[in-house]
């Protein structure tokens, strides 16, 4: 159920629950993905990969291997150091990467040798039969004791464990805390998952004409990458052209996915011959990209006798695994919202990034902030609860209100616009609060049933600037300041409409219907007519990709930016033919007509055919054709200070939501389970409800995973335990309820139409929600969850622990 | 995972199985997986593969009707039945079967991975024309992992299907109240 609010219905076709235009291909099974392509003479890669944590690679003997028939040949990270510079990376240099390990192995799964074959069976044949000798060195798998000083030493270039290291201070902190009457603390850790599309990363690469090498890919944001892919194959720019390939869903994990295409470009380099690089799921699972945020936190919050926030402090250790690919940036995201929705003015971040022989981590849907947003979100029950306020009214007390926006927070960023007693409000209104609470009580004393309610907010910043990557750096290797996106629109002769996107397309994001239903509203066409397609490199103009909940904003901005071109261009040319002055026409339905006179008018069809084919009808001057690109910038991004005191603003696209939930918890097993669940969303201005509310429950599904399930787990050794679905338990239909849904709407002022992003908000609220409804279930037993996945032990432990103590 | 080259397996056999009402015939390695053999042989990409260890249910096909993870199986165990993949119900995207119909009016797809799966499983599940719970269908598709969804919209688009399918294209006769179920 969907309850919408939408009192000012302006626009016609934005708003409007449309079908998709991605889906008939997909439900005939013509997605298009990575593993459906086949070119001739395609051969297919197989992986060695480390089944130690941490060891220096004696030798890699591949006779036997190269004896199998059908296999072409065998590389090896020495092949890597010799023909190859390191791949991206925005993190400390010191830290080189590349996709083979290059003499020693630092995590299980890091890839040591490819095998080339005929075949993928084959290939994987010859990863048998290849001979390896590692020296093993001690393992480093707790990121405090990867501090300690002789601690096993992951790079020797960059000589510490501690990747990054550095404290933040905004406002007065200090006297924060002096001055509170309350200070709540915790150590909480947010254990590690990922991503884990039902599809993996792939890639298929092909030497080609004019010495061009072609790489296709699942990654997404290749456009914006590319020329440092080219860098690590050491080819010229020009001579490397990537080709999307729709992504069967990523949730960050193919973010910049590179080192798979790197990969498969520098096997065919190698080899001369197309090669096709698919990773199965136990490639994935251990060496996917890279995990997502494995977190250790020791936090406190000042408050005053009425709940009032005063003053933040956090000091976190992240597990960053064995390389740095973004550097901190999942802490950028952190930074964006750091106050949550609450106006407290004072934070302390102290932040220690530490390397460790696991795989690395990066982007997962929420991309750190949702970690943040749990670290809040439980100190604040944690003081309602001493305080005696209810979860909401604690909330409501702290809110940045209406008349604040736009809204600079601690720390530099600023929040465009909200309204967020009102999302609380109507998420109230959707549950009846009272009965559950009555019930909670009745069920307890009749039944011995325990239920409990959880309610939490979150921000859900949107639109990721590039300054993200070095505000958190004083000299970061890439100070990139863009993150744009490009559309193409062409018109032709007959008045129908091509729409040429310059970025990976992921049909999870709708990318087609975003921008069909904006060229339906800036045209008055039907969606559906319009063709759309991708550019590859070659002819790629400036994009940045999916990410960072960007794309629905991005693209709206540029297909609008391209529409406006191209009508001052149709009411040039109807101008000109009606001898009317320009100013005098207007453009409604698929017409040029004079204003509020219809039956003066050139429908998009007859100018088209002007356009291309009149040259003489046409106001001197013109250029024939009806093709404009536009290059949309992001609408409001600032740099940071030099010292870093503030970072400036790179995510000032600020949505909010507020998620209740009733559970029962069994205290005998640990089994939970969901009595009712609602989900209130203000991502601005809707283009299309019901796939914002497909994002909404399925991010919402992906939290239940890192809250309940999920676990990317290594043991003391650094021996990887997740290696199949068995143990990485993604929830299936009957771990997930049915989210009743309500929508708010607050337009942002920066961007086009007020739309923001709405991709991450499910996942960032889901683990706070549940957190506090388990602790709320079973409080007379003290649970308080601390850490994720909170598993059925460790809740009955809880309970176990409670009873021994009388 | 993709195999269309034989010559060096040379442990081979000949297959005759009907693929989606038509029969086929051919010579592959007794290793090869139908989920491979469909896709490599045969040309039918809908069959996705998301773990190939028999968890995600990606590659789900009907075998003689019934829902089987065509991963875990080889093309040679297939000898003799009927097979069917999501091309059965319909390849031509203008002109989608009611099943596949349902699934875009719901939305009940993201990325589309999963949704072949999904669409076979629905025909499964509705074969025997009756009306089913929510809770029942949650269950019933709870085999094949979606992780786009969050399966509220799919559990949506099986309903939706099923109205249509007892009740013709329009579904028109749905139980009071099922109409507004599907927003
Ligand atoms: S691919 Fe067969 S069950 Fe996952
Ligand atoms: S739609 Fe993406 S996995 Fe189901």
């Amino acid at each position: 159920m969907t309850t919408v609010e939408n009192e000012k219905p302006q626009y016609k076709y934005i708003g409007a629950d449309r079908k998709r235009v991605e889906d008939p291909r997909l439900l005939v099974g013509r997605g298009g993905y990575i593993a459906d392509l086949k070119l001739p003479g395609l051969l297919h890669a197989a992986i060695l990969r480390s089944p130690v944590p941490h060891a220096t690679i004696r030798s890699i003997d591949a006779t036997e291997a190269l004896k199998l028939p059908g296999v072409v040949a065998v590389v090896t990270g020495e092949d890597c150091k010799a023909h190859m510079n390191p791949c991206m990376n925005f993190g400390p240099s010191s830290i080189p990467q590349f996709p083979l390990a290059v003499d020693k192995v630092r995590y299980v799964g890091e890839a040591v040798a490819a095998v080339i074959a005929e075949s993928r069976y084959i290939a994987e044949d010859a990863v048998e039969l290849l001979e390896v000798e590692f020296d093993d060195l001690p393992a480093v798998t707790n990121p405090v004791a990867a501090m300690e000083p002789g601690a096993a030493l992951l790079h020797e270039g960059h000589g510490s464990n501690i990747g990054y290291e550095r404290t933040f201070e905004f406002g007065e902190v200090a006297e924060a805390f002096s001055g509170a009457d309350l200070v709540v603390e915790d150590t909480l850790h947010w254990g590690r998952s990922a991503g884990m599309p039902m599809e993996t990363s792939g890639a298929v690469a092909r030497p080609g004409l004019n010495g061009v090498l072609e790489i296709f890919c699942n990654s997404l944001n290749f456009s914006y990458f590319s020329f440092l892919i080219a860098g690590a194959l050491k080819l010229p720019s020009n001579r490397l052209t990537m080709n999307p390939v729709p992504a069967g869903g990523s949730f960050g994990s193919k973010f910049t996915a590179h080192k798979v295409p790197t990969l498969a470009g520098f096997l065919a380099l190698r080899t001369g011959r197309p090669v096709s690089y698919v990773e199965d799921r136990l490639d994935h699972l251990m060496n996917s990209d890279h995990h997502a945020s494995d977190r250790y936190y020791d936090a406190k919050m000042g408050f005053t006798s009425e709940g009032i926030i005063t003053g933040l402090d956090v000091d976190v250790v992240d597990d960053y695994g064995a390389y740095m690919q973004f550097g901190v940036g999942t802490h950028g995201n952190a930074f964006s919202q750091i106050v949550g929705p609450y106006g407290f003015r004072n934070v302390k971040y102290h932040l220690r990034a530490v390397l460790t022989n696991k795989c690395q981590q990066g982007a997962y849907r929420g991309f750190g902030s949702e970690v943040h947003n749990w670290v809040l979100e439980r100190l604040i029950d944690k003081a309602a609860a001493e305080l005696g306020l209810a979860p909401e009214e604690i909330r409501r007390r702290n809110f940045i209100q209406n008349d604040q926006f736009p809204y600079k927070i601690p720390g530099g960023n600023v929040y465009d616009s909200g309204n967020y007693p009102a999302v609380l409000d109507k998420a109230l209104g959707m549950i009846d609060l009272e009965h559950w609470r009555k019930e909670q009580k009745r069920l307890r004393e009749e039944e011995g049933r325990y239920i409990g309610i959880g309610l939490a907010t979150t921000q859900e910043r949107s639109v990721f600037s590039a300054t993200e990557f070095w505000a958190l750096n004083d000299n970061p290797d890439f100070p990139l300041t863009s993150s744009p996106e490009s559309a193409t629109v062409t018109i032709d002769p007959t008045g129908q409409f091509q729409l040429l996107l310059h970025c990976q397309s992921m049909w999870g994001n709708s990318p087609e219907t975003v921008g069909t239903t904006v060229l339906a509203e800036e045209f008055g066409i039907e969606p559906e007519t319009v063709n759309v397609s991708y550019a590859d490199t070659a002819r790629a103009l400036p994009g940045t990709g999916p990410g960072g909940s960007r794309y629905t904003v991005m693209l709206a901005g540029a297909v609008r930016g391209a529409s406006r071109k191209l009508q001052r261009k149709l009411v040039d040319i109807a101008a000109h033919t009606l001898e009317v002055a320009p100013e005098d026409l207007e453009l409604v339905d698929a017409r040029v007509q004079v204003t509020g006179a219809p039956e003066k008018s050139l429908s998009l069809a007859e100018l088209a055919s002007t356009a291309y084919f009149f040259a003489l009808n046409m106001p001197p001057g013109m250029e024939s054709g009806l093709e404009e690109s536009f290059t949309y910038d992001h609408p409001y991004t600032t740099l940071p200070a030099a010292d870093r005191s503030d970072l400036g603003v790179f995510y000032p696209i600020m949505g909010h939501a507020c998620h209740i939930a009733v559970m029962e918890v069994d205290p005998d097993t640990g089994r939970t389970s969901f009595l009712d669940y609602v989900a209130v969303h203000d991502a601005g201005t809707m283009v299309n409800p019901k796939s914002l509310g497909g994002h909404v429950t399925g991010g919402a599904a992906q939290g239940l995973g890192s809250t309940l399930y999920e676990e990317l787990a290594y043991d003391d050794e650094g021996q990887f335990k997740s290696s199949t679905f068995l143990d990485y338990l993604v929830p299936t239909a009957n771990e997930v309820p049915p989210f009743r849904l309500g929508h708010v709407e607050t337009p942002s002022p920066f961007t086009e139409y007020g739309i923001k992003g709405g991709g991450e908000g499910g996942r960032m609220v889901t683990p706070s929600v549940v957190s506090a409804a388990i602790d709320d279930a079973l409080r007379e037993y003290g649970m308080r969850v601390r850490e994720l996945p909170v598993k059925p032990a460790d809740i009955v432990a809880t309970v176990q622990a409670s009873i021994a103590r009388g | 995972m993709t195999s269309t080259e034989n010559k060096y397996d040379t442990d081979t056999r000949t297959v005759t199985l009907r693929v989606n009402g038509r029969e086929v015939t051919r010579e592959v390695p007794t290793r090869l997986t139908l989920a491979d053999f469909l896709r490599d042989d045969l040309d039918l990409v809908s069959v996705h593969l998301g773990c190939e260890h028999g968890v995600c249910g990606c590659c789900t096909v009907l075998l003689d009707g019934g829902s089987v993870r065509s991963c875990l199986m080889l093309a040679v165990q297939a000898v003799g039945h009927e097979v069917e993949t999501v091309e059965s119900l319909s390849a031509d995207q203008n002109n989608l079967h009611p099943i596949q119909e349902a699934f875009a009016e719901e939305q009940g797809l993201q990325c589309g991975f999963c949704t072949p799966a999904m669409v076979l499983r629905t025909k499964e599940i509705l074969a025997d024309g009756q009306e089913r719970s929510d809770d029942e269908v949650r269950d019933e598709i709870s085999g094949i992992l979606c992780r786009c969804t969050g399966y509220q919209n799919i559990i949506n688009a099986v309903q939706n299907a099923g109205r249509k399918l007892r009740c013709g294209a329009s579904g028109g006769c749905g139980t009071a109240g099922d109409e507004a179920k599907g927003a």
